[in-house]
């Protein structure tokens, strides 16, 4: 019995729910394989573990604003709620059932916030969201910092935090992420957030009840994103509330924004590629700064739907990508 | 049988009266038409309808299944699942997306899975999906736009953009459908063929509509009754041929001098 | 009663320095429809540009003042011509995207050339070190000295808006561009003009700031800017006199908080403010309903 691991719609060539998961679990083992005999030594798996959470920020990001439209700069508040809730519950619970409780608990805190902010606030259009969603993670930055200072430490941040996160894990949750938001795309709820993008007035006239979609993707975002925040206390063992503000909001948006607004692989190809860059430019924050100001000016003049625009990587476009490829070099010779 | 009144309905923006106190009749099965100058206030009148707008003051009242309900003021994605569609003046289509997807997107009302099943992609969204997907199908069929399911909506040539605003209208499966001047920009024939298609929707989706147009030849072929709005009022209400011999209506088109040479 | 007179002297200073900065705001939101989010950046342009005319040029207030404001006033038109314009019909996120990267650049850049250690401005001399008691109150020279150069701002602003060609010019296409241009109204070149207004004006309050703060860093644009967007939201977007009052009450509100609450919470008291108009009444205090026609 042949599986078939390829599907065909129209011209289009996609690998088939099967043949995901086949190469899911080749890449599963290849690099457990890899980690083990230790040619994937810490220092490249930390960067794996950046390039993880970046996928799950982009990812889902990418569904409140590239998807459903709705600008966000306040992402990053909510991988905070999820990095800090982790993090106090498996300082106390140090067993993975305790870090596993820790990131439901950080997703469902940060989902639950998603919907407190998301409810007064999504009424707002364009910039003005923005700028409230900046406002509403300022606050959570100050509460983290001030407020909270008993349970947070404050400005001091925590350390000390068991490290959970090894290669199954950071596996699971990123594939997962991306697979489930791949699903919402593709169902109902999924198209009525597309169409309250594409013109939120006809959609409301045809029955879509623009808030309750809108609300719906603010709050599953935000509940990955806190997924993205536990995962990051789980392994870089020491959190701050300073690393989760608007700089590092403007981190998502660029991965987003460089993926292409509306493209899920596109998202996951930038935030590798972006990974990469910080990864490499470490040592000169100021100059990663600069360039990512840069970028943001550039594709917005030049190549506003990013790398990826909404289309997704099939294997079509590969094919064609590799034709193209081949083409240029045949017709030089 | 009636389906739809409205009584003494009245906009005010700021100082502008748009529409006031504007009452109308529809009976089940009618092809009404709504005409007037331009700025008479009726796409004013459809906004209200629709729940786009919240009236200053008067009522809209929707008769379904033996019981009546007062809709004015209501939002629009309530209001349409009461079974009032619409076209817009201007199109409004879902441009970035295809064919295939508007008219899903309209039908999503009807789908009963909820969030769970949309993450994990459960036997009932499977079922459920091709349902939507067979009837969207099916839908494009009747009306002739299937072999261009998959297009992006924003690459259909005019005349198919609006007949897919229609049909995504229809997709929501309306007891009333309100057109806003689906002729606008097209030539003789283009008309020709919408003015069949429009009857021909009435007959086989059973329906009201209720039609705004400037296209006098559309308007005297198909509509069986038609209110003039001239500055935001009823002036007049009849038979085509009662209308196109109503001297106020003819004042209003063409002005005064005309009307008394 | 005399703590709190002093506190509303305090608050009048801040608000001033929002006001400045608010004013580029919302001139520029009202005509093109933008949040600037390089405006602050500008400011602590502004504020660099003192302190080098100042400490290296050995410069005098007044001509560092000068300076600062015209070379903001440069600053802001070249943004504009380099980033905003080519993208003037373009979605707002795309151009709310292109700000920010552009804040970015600046914030970075300006880090990159003159390291993030904050500098201090020299310290005053002369009429400037000078306060002035009336009762138990204090007043410093430089309190005085910001507010009097506000107000002086604002009136030439006003006069600029209202009675010159050009100031018609930037209402008219506020209204409606497009029948501004059908006018003969060259709409690039008012647009560029209030981009140097604004720009100007955050510059004056970017040095003003440095005499009485006395620090600077490169990244000190960023928390001041958002608040004095928020003043600029709190009058009602896009109406000048709204960021006038915007940034008086926003300074106000934050020296109240400081003095009489806990200063940790001062931000976030603004922000807070900011989520409450934009439930409650986005077009702010002087501000009218728009709604999409349909």
């Amino acid at each position: 019995m042949v599986k078939k691991l390829v599907n065909t719609t129209g011209n289009v060539k996609w690998l088939s729910p099967a043949g995901k998961l086949v190469a899911l679990l080749l890449a599963l083992v290849i690099v457990q394989v890899l980690i083990s005999t230790n040619i994937i030594n810490d220092y490249i798996f930390a960067t794996f573990v950046t390039i993880g959470i970046n996928i799950i920020l982009a990812v889902s990001l990418n569904l409140i604003t590239g998807f459903t439209g709705q600008f966000s700069l306040g992402h990053a508040g909510f991988m905070s709620i999820g990095a800090y809730t982790c993090a106090i519950i498996t300082l106390r619970y140090s067993t993975v059932f305790g870090f596993l409780g820790g990131v439901i608990a950080g997703a469902v805190f940060a989902a639950f916030v998603g919907v407190l902010v998301g409810l007064p606030t999504l009424r707002l259009k364009g910039d003005y969201l923005a700028i409230a969603t900046l406002g509403m993670a300022e606050i959570i930055k100050i509460l983290f910092r001030n407020v909270l200072e008993d349970i947070t430490n404050g400005a001091a941040g925590l350390s000390g935090i068991p490290q959970y996160v090894n290669w199954l894990w950071l596996f699971i949750f990123t594939a997962g992420t991306v697979t489930l938001i791949n699903n919402f795309i593709k169902s109902s709820p999924g198209r009525a957030c597309i169409s309250i993008r594409e013109d939120e007035i006809a959609a409301e006239a045809m029955g879509i009840n623009s808030t309750k979609y809108k609300v719906m993707a603010f709050v599953t975002g935000a509940f990955f994103a806190g997924i993205a925040g536990a995962i990051y206390a789980s392994y870089f063992y020491f959190i701050s509330p300073d690393l989760f503000g608007f700089q590092k909001s403007i981190d998502i948006l660029v991965i987003v924004v460089l993926g292409g607004m509306g493209s899920l692989s596109g998202s996951v190809v930038s935030a590798i590629l972006l990974a990469l860059i910080s990864t490499y430019l470490q040592s000169f924050p100021e100059l990663r700064m600069i360039i990512y100001g840069v970028l943001l000016v550039v594709i917005m003049l030049f190549r506003p739907q990013g790398i990826m625009g909404s289309k997704e990587l099939s294997l079509s476009l590969l094919q064609k990508w590799i034709q193209g490829i081949r083409r240029k070099n045949g017709g030089a010779a | 049988m009636l389906i739809l009144t409205v009584n003494k309905l009245t906009k005010t923006f700021g100082g502008l009266m748009a529409v006031s106190n504007v009452s109308m009749e529809l009976e089940h099965g009618e092809l009404v038409g709504l005409i007037g100058p331009n700025g008479a206030g009726k796409t004013t009148v459809f906004n209200l309808l629709t729940g786009i707008y919240q009236p200053t003051s008067g009522t809209i009242t929707l008769y379904r299944d033996e019981s009546k309900e007062q809709i004015q003021g209501l939002k629009p994605y309530t209001i349409c699942k009461k079974g009032i569609a619409r076209t817009f003046q201007n199109i409004r289509l879902f441009k970035d997306l295809t064919v295939l997807d508007n008219v899903r997107i309209a039908m999503n009302k009807n789908v009963r899975y909820g969030l769970f099943s949309s993450f994990f992609h459960t036997r009932s969204y499977s079922v459920e999906e091709k349902e939507v997907l067979d009837n969207s199908i099916h839908l494009l069929e009747i009306l002739k736009l299937d072999h261009k399911k998959d297009e992006l909506a924003k690459n259909l040539p005019y005349g198919e953009q609006r007949q897919l605003e229609i049909i995504r209208a229809l997709a929501t499966n309306p007891c009333i459908l309100l057109l806003d001047e689906p002729a606008a920009g097209m030539n003789p024939a283009e008309t020709a063929q919408l003015t069949e298609m429009i009857g021909w929707i009435r007959e086989n989706f059973n329906l009201t509509i209720l039609l705004i147009e400037h296209d006098m030849s559309l308007v005297m072929k198909i509509c069986e009754r038609i209110y003039v709005l001239d500055y935001g009022m009823v002036i007049a209400e009849g038979t085509p041929s009662e209308i196109k011999s109503n001297k106020r209506v003819i004042e209003a088109y063409l002005g005064e001098e005309m009307g008394n040479a | 009663m005399e703590r709190f007179l002093q506190q509303v002297i305090n608050g009048i200073s801040l608000g001033s320095i929002y006001a400045l900065i608010a004013l580029g705001y919302t001139m520029v939101y009202g005509i093109i429809k933008l949040i600037n989010f390089a405006h602050g950046d500008v400011y602590m342009i502004g504020a660099y540009v003192g302190y080098f005319c100042m400490t290296t040029l050995k410069l005098g207030f007044f001509p560092s003042l000068l300076i600062s404001m015209l070379i903001c006033a440069l600053l802001g038109i070249t943004i504009e011509k380099i980033a905003y314009k080519p993208l003037r019909d373009a979605t707002r996120i795309a151009v709310l995207i292109t700000a920010i990267g552009v804040s970015l650049f600046i914030e970075y850049g300006t880090m990159f050339f003159v390291k993030p250690d904050p500098r201090s401005y020299p310290p005053m001399t002369g009429f400037m070190a000078r306060s002035y008691n009336l009762g138990n109150l204090v007043f410093s020279a430089q309190q005085i000295l910001i507010i009097s150069i506000t107000i002086v701002l604002m009136i030439l602003l006003q006069f600029i808006v209202k009675k010159t060609r050009i100031g018609k010019a930037m209402r008219a296409v506020s209204l409606d561009r497009d029948a501004a241009q059908l006018m003969g109204i060259s709409v690039d070149k008012t647009i560029s003009f209030t981009f140097l207004v604004g720009s100007a004006l955050a510059g004056a309050a970017g040095i003003l700031v440095g005499i009485y703060y006395n620090s600077i860093n490169p990244l000190m644009g960023i928390i001041p800017g958002l608040k004095a967007f928020v003043a600029a939201v709190f009058g009602g977007i896009g109406i000048i006199p709204g960021a006038m009052i915007g940034g008086y009450f926003i300074g106000l509100v934050e020296v109240m908080v400081s003095g009489y609450g806990n200063s940790m919470y001062r931000d976030a008291v603004v922000f807070a403010i900011l989520i409450i108009i934009l439930i409650v009444k986005p077009s702010g205090l002087l501000g009218k309903e728009t709604r999409e026609k349909v």
